[in-house]
């Protein structure tokens, strides 16, 4: 019986101390990680190539992303809201979906796909190919050199993009409203302009910069913590895509909680 | 001759369970070039890794020109990374930069020499381990593993260092490439009068290139000597292992 209690609590304790020791190792990193953020030298050159890959390259995705977010809120809202001849707030239901949740959201999961994966193969390669201990050896500090740069940029650039999604989700609202189910476009733009607030913007754009850390950390967590070769960097990729996606939503729900609950 | 630049005294290390280093002394000469032999996963890279302050120790000392690096701050240990250069197993070549960007990376990042001048020494720097310099401005992937293994080379030497490492430099490579590795190895060691600690199982490439010779087993030092005296020993342990023997005293784990 004794045995059975002790075989039970082992398996209970193991994962746990699992746990939590790659909580602390998170936490460590996540320490360190800002720590070099703040203090110099910085690699400007590294940062604009970050700029580049995040921002730049992520328009595209973001924009089709957003602007279909924006297309089918507002049929959604048209249709559901005719029920009950509610149809003139749909210019309003677009403004705030899109700018508190959907392009911070959609934009946030979709780049975290793209970029928090190609980062976590990056320097999850480097890692098991010792080019991290050769920046170590040349004498240069690898979180300044590969993380801070990834993370500065993580968290200025996802605000920007997310401000051009919230343009381009209530632009595609707009133009389902008004060339498809025959809405006036001065009543519309008016009705928007109207109901348009600075705390639905913001909180957007909080959100994004929040989300942006989240994916570049989980990026480059994964990918420096990766080991044992091919398989390992293809592990590190799918947790760096898969923890980001998951943290993103529940830190969706406790900076919506922070903002909006009364 | 004789100043000791490397002291390693009772240097442990353990990875959960597992003991990789067992009590290792060990001194190197300043100059001098110590090779260390030893089985596939008898601790020799985390022995390397250790003085390089990429791994720590769980208990001993290590100590450069007389100064203890184990437990010592980060300062302390930068300095004495920009007195270090690695040759690498793998090359670990940066591939999201060129040739020449690699063997100057050091010059670059801490030096801050401007990019022209340094160019014009990477240049210097690959012509002296016989690459032409149309290779500058190929990039890693573009070039041979022998190629890869010279501007690993050359990167590990540009910076001038005092002490210079390298893992296993004739991996990977046919006989003769080997010992021309080996060759720019010596030349490049004696050309900037650095310490070299050298860690491999290729006996031909230890023969060659070391002053002295230290064998690894169970985490632990057993002989030392000079090539000469390798070739003499009655230890069974270093007979078997020069020899290639399966059998004898070291027993391989399957």
């Amino acid at each position: 019986m004794l045995t059975y209690i002790q075989n039970f609590l082992r398996a209970l304790g193991k994962p746990l101390v699992k746990f939590i020791a790659r909580f602390g190792d998170l936490t460590l990193f996540i320490a360190r990680s800002l720590y070099n953020c703040i203090t110099p030298p910085f690699y400007l050159k590294l940062l604009g190539r970050q700029f580049l890959d995040i921002g730049f390259y992520s328009l595209p995705v973001v924009g089709l992303t957003t602007i279909f977010a924006g297309m089918v809120i507002a049929l959604q809202s048209y249709t559901g809201f005719a029920r009950f001849g509610a149809e003139s707030s749909v210019a309003s239901v677009v403004l705030i979906s899109v700018t508190r949740e959907l392009a911070p959201v959609l934009s946030g999961l979709m780049v975290a796909g793209r970029i928090g994966a190609a980062m976590a193969a990056e320097i999850g390669t480097m890692r098991v190919t010792e080019q991290i201990d050769a920046l170590v050896t040349l004498s240069t500090n690898p979180f300044k050199y590969l993380v801070a740069p990834r993370i500065i940029a993580g968290i200025i650039v996802l605000p920007l993009l997310v401000f051009i999604g919230d343009i381009i989700g209530i632009f595609g609202g707009y133009v389902i409203c008004v060339y498809k189910l025959g809405f006036n476009p001065a009543n519309y733009i008016n009705s928007t302009l109207q109901n348009m607030e600075a705390i639905d913007i913001i909180s957007g754009l909080v959100k994004a910069s929040v989300f942006g850390f989240i994916i570049t950390l989980m990026g480059c967590y994964n990918g420096y913590k990766s080991k044992g070769g091919a398989q390992g960097v293809g592990e590190a990729t799918t947790n760096a895509v898969v923890s980001a996606s998951i943290l993103i939503l529940v830190f969706n729900y406790i900076l919506t909680e922070l903002f909006f609950a009364k | 001759m004789s100043e000791v630049k490397i002291k390693i005294s009772n240097l442990h290390k353990a990875f959960g369970k597992k003991v990789v280093l067992d009590g290792i002394d060990l001194e190197l000469n300043k100059g001098e070039s110590l090779v260390v032999i030893g089985g596939s996963g008898t601790g020799k890279s985390v022995l390397i890794k250790c003085i390089q302050g990429l791994l720590t120790p769980d208990s001993g000392s290590i100590e450069i020109d007389g100064e203890e690096t184990v437990g010592a701050d980060r300062r302390t240990q930068d300095a004495l990374h920009s007195k270090m250069g690695m040759l690498f197993q793998g090359g670990a070549l940066f591939d999201s930069l060129t040739v020449w960007e690699n063997v100057a990376f050091g010059l670059l990042e801490n030096q801050k020499m401007p990019r022209k001048q340094a160019k014009t020494e990477a240049v210097r720097v690959l012509r002296q381990v016989g690459l032409a310099p149309d290779v500058a401005d190929l990039y890693p992937s573009e070039i041979s593993g022998g190629m890869q293994k010279r501007v690993s080379l050359a990167r590990a030497i540009a910076t001038k260092p005092e002490i210079i490492f390298f893992d296993e430099p004739t991996t990977g490579l046919d006989p003769i490439m080997a010992d021309v590795i080996n060759d720019l190895i010596i030349e490049s060691a004696r050309g900037l009068g650095a310490t070299a600690l050298t860690i491999t199982h290729d006996m031909a490439s230890a023969r060659k290139i070391a002053d002295r010779i230290a064998m690894l087993y169970k985490g632990k030092i057993i002989w030392q000597g000079t090539v000469k005296e390798l070739e003499k020993t009655d230890n069974p342990y270093v007979k078997q292992f020069i020899n290639g023997s399966s059998q004898g005293p070291i027993k391989v784990e399957v």
